[in-house]
This record gives C-alpha cells, structure tokens and sequence, in this order.
C-alpha cells in the first residue's frame, strides 16, 4: 500500500504540475475574481469565503480525471485490480495520493489567497480547518467519478456533472464554517458536520468506487 | 404466486400489456378532470386565483421525489438479485422523474412570481429540488454514455445509490445554510392545520392522475426498451447466422 502510495505521489510530481495545477488554478481565480466584483474592501470580504471554497473545488475537479485513466490506459489498473491489495484499498489509496498531491497544498497556501481576498483575520484558522477537514471529502467523492467514468473515452465533462452535485453538502458547510469564523460565530456545528461527511465518505465511498472500478474493467 | 415472477420478460410484457389500456385512459381521465375541477374551485383568499397552479405543483413535485425511490428500489434489485426488467425500469423512469422534477420547478416559478415576487429564490426546498434535478441528469447521461447495457446498468446503480444518500444529504445541508421562504408541505396528517375539503379532493385526484400517469409512462418506457433489447438479440443471432 505504501509503494503503492510513493508511486502515485512520485508520478504526479514527475509528471509536472501534480501540485502545481491546482495551485496555479486557484491563484488564477483569486487573482481574477477581483476583477470581476470590483476592489472594495467589503465586496469581497463578503464573497472570499464562497469564492476560496468554489476555487477549491474546481481545482479539485481539474485532476480528477488523471486517478485512475492514465493508469486504465496502460493498464497498470488492470495489474492492481488482480493484485493482492483489494480494489477498495486501492481506490482509498490513491484518493489519499490525490488529497496529498492538490487537496492539501490548497489547505497550505489557502490562507495567502484569503489574504488577496480581505478575508478577515479571524477567518483564517477557520479556513484552513474547513478545507483540512472538507477536502478529503473531495478527493474520495471525486475518485468515485473518476471510478464511473474511467472506461469512457470522454469522460471528462460526464465525471464533471455526476460529481458536482456529489459536492454540495461539503461546500454548503466548508462555506459556511469560514462565514461564521469571519463574523465570530459559534462553528461547532458546521465542523462537526463536515467531518462526518469527510468521515463517511471516506469509509463507505471506496466500496461504491471499488464496484464501480470492477466493472469498467470487466 | 411471489413478485419476483414478474422479473421475467415475458410475464412482464403479458401483464403490463392487459394493465394498460385501462391504466392510460384513468391516468389521463384523473389528471385532466384533477386539474380542471381545481381550476374551477373559488379563489382563495390571499392567493387569489393563483392557488391553482398548486393542482400541477404538488402532484409533480410528490412524483418527483417517488419516481427517483422507485429508480432506488429498481437499482437495488437489479444489484442484489439481476433481474434485467429491474435495470430497465428504472432507467426507463429516469427521464419521466426529471421532467416530473422540471414541472414542479417551472410551476414554482410562475406561482412565486406573483406571489413572493420573484421567480426564483434560494430557499431550500427549491434549492433541493435543482439539486434532484441535477441528479437526474447525471443519471439520464451516464446511462446514455456506456453503451454496453449491463456495465451501464450496474454503474447507473451504483450512482443511484450513492446520488440518493448524498441527495438526502443535500436536501438537510440546505436547510442550514438558508431559512425558507416556501410554505410547509400543503397535506399533512400531523399538523392540525388542514386545506378545506373544496381544495382537497380536486388535489387528491390530481396527485391520482400524476402518479398513475407516472406508472403508466414508466411500463410504456419500460415495454420499449425490452423489445429493444429483443430487438438487438434477434439482429445478433441473424448476422451470426
């Protein structure tokens, strides 16, 4: 499982842009975003939270597709699935290389971008908690797209439209924790509930994923 | 005598076949005279005559929600136990459901216009009928997307089971994140608060005529794509022949 680990890490970092992609995506949004709104402090301090929360999850979209399709293609896939790693662990596997390769260099660099954004100080912990607890989630919803689509030859914008809506609960409350540490409100609720469904997710979602590998490979 | 018999085509084709010519005709006779006999009850007194528009709105938005069950329960089966009519059914609902969900959205819309003055507002319940919507469409186009039946049906499944954990899911979040402006559920045993019974009937035979209507669309939708399927094997067996 570790080599399996290393060697999904190592190709994404040799094959270019494996943390850069989402990075740069995410500095391009937040550089262009006030553009789009206008400069004043207070616009957009009131849309950072949403805006960092929807860059994050675009930017992981952007490379889900590469979990499991170059691997499908030169069929290392097929050598996992008849390995004796079970396909669940697999799919838990390389999600986690994912999280590691996009999800958490937004987590780092996140705070940065909130700053572009006027988002308040006090928001900032509260930021990165909710993409450390909320982006996991992501990454094994996403592999489980990237699962049901692996056999397409244009998968892409079909991953895009099942996942998505997938999303919707971790940025409602990924959004909201980030709302309410800017106006100092109690969070407890909102973060206990992100990490259940970051929790959930990542227990039951591999199984589902696992299936869904199984017979696209069949 | 058990159910499962009817996971057999040929039963399924003989038994639907006799249902329907009496099913369509009380499907239709139901929803028209449903929708007539509400649109001739009074105005209400607040709403005016726009109360009306709730004799599509609440049978659509109730099949909605059933239709994407029923595709739950047909996904189930068709995963435990294979019974291909299963798949087929519930891939033949799928659309009928999205345009079900699409009625009641478009119905909303023009009662909240005038109404709440505004065709379309954030509220959770509407938020969470988008989102069903949008379900449905990932489902419509992956199973549309594969073009080997059973990988597709397992992985529409798989997706229905995960998309209804994840819609339910959806359906609570945004409750949290915005208060409501849509009215509670218009029939309800719990709360003492009931419709007067000049409103009532004409919506309970609405809600009759949509969900029989509903039926009966899914068997028409379901017979086509068994003779589809009959349809493939026979050209098969002809160009091995």
């Amino acid at each position: 499982m570790r080599a399996l680990l290393l060697r999904d890490l190592r190709l994404a970092i040799r094959a270019g842009g494996g943390f850069g992609l989402g990075l740069c995506f995410f500095l391009i949004l937040t550089v262009l975003v006030p553009f789009g709104i206008g400069p004043a402090r207070a616009g957009l301090a009131a849309v950072a939270p949403g805006i960092l929360w929807v860059g994050a999850l675009l930017a992981c979209l952007l490379s889900l597709d590469r979990i499991f399709a170059l691997d499908h293609e030169d069929g290392s896939l097929d050598l996992l699935a008849t390995s004796p790693l079970p396909l669940e662990g697999v799919v838990a596997i390389k999600a986690l290389a994912h999280w590691l390769t996009t999800g958490l260099p937004l987590v780092v660099a996140a705070p940065v971008f909130g700053l572009l954004l006027q988002l308040p100080f006090a928001a900032m912990p509260w930021l990165v908690l909710s993409l450390l607890l909320g982006t996991p989630a992501l990454s094994v919803l996403g592999a489980f797209g990237a699962a049901l689509t692996v056999g397409l030859r244009r998968g892409g914008l079909l991953m895009s439209a099942l996942v998505l809506p997938l999303y919707i609960p971790t940025l409602i409350f990924g959004a909201e924790i980030t709302r309410r540490g800017a106006e100092g409100a109690p969070v407890a609720a909102p973060v206990a509930l992100i990490a259940g469904i970051t929790l959930a997710s990542a227990a039951l979602i591999p199984f589902a994923a696992a299936a869904a590998l199984r017979v696209n490979l069949r | 005598m058990s159910i499962w018999e009817y996971a057999n085509p040929a039963k399924f084709m003989r038994t639907t076949g006799a249902m329907l010519p009496w099913l369509l005709p009380v499907a239709v006779a139901a929803t028209v005279g449903g929708v007539v006999w509400g649109f001739l009850t009074p105005d209400d007194y607040r709403q005016g005559s726009t109360v009306k528009i709730m004799y599509m709105h609440v049978p659509a938005a109730m099949m909605a929600i059933n239709v994407w069950v029923m595709m739950l329960v047909a996904s189930v089966i068709w995963i435990v136990r294979r019974h291909h009519v299963s798949a087929l059914a519930a891939r033949a609902a799928a659309p009928v459901g999205a345009v079900m969900t699409l009625i009641a959205l478009a119905t909303g819309a023009i009662w909240g216009q005038p109404m709440w003055g505004t065709w379309w507002e954030w509220d959770p319940r509407l938020t969470s009928f988008l989102i069903l919507f949008l379900f449905y469409l990932g489902y419509v186009a992956l199973w549309s997307a594969i073009e080997d039946p059973d990988s597709a049906a397992d992985l529409t499944g798989v997706l229905c089971l995960v998309g209804s954990v994840f819609a339910l899911l959806s359906r609570y979040a945004v409750l949290f994140w915005n208060q409501g402006l849509h009215q509670g559920a218009s029939l309800s045993v719990a709360s003492g608060e009931r419709m007067s019974a000049v409103y009532r009937y004409p919506l309970y035979l609405a809600m009759l005529g949509f969900a029989a209507l509903s039926l009966a669309l899914i068997l028409i939708r379901t017979r086509t794509e068994i003779r589809r399927r009959r349809l493939a094997a026979l050209q098969a067996r002809e160009l091995r022949s």
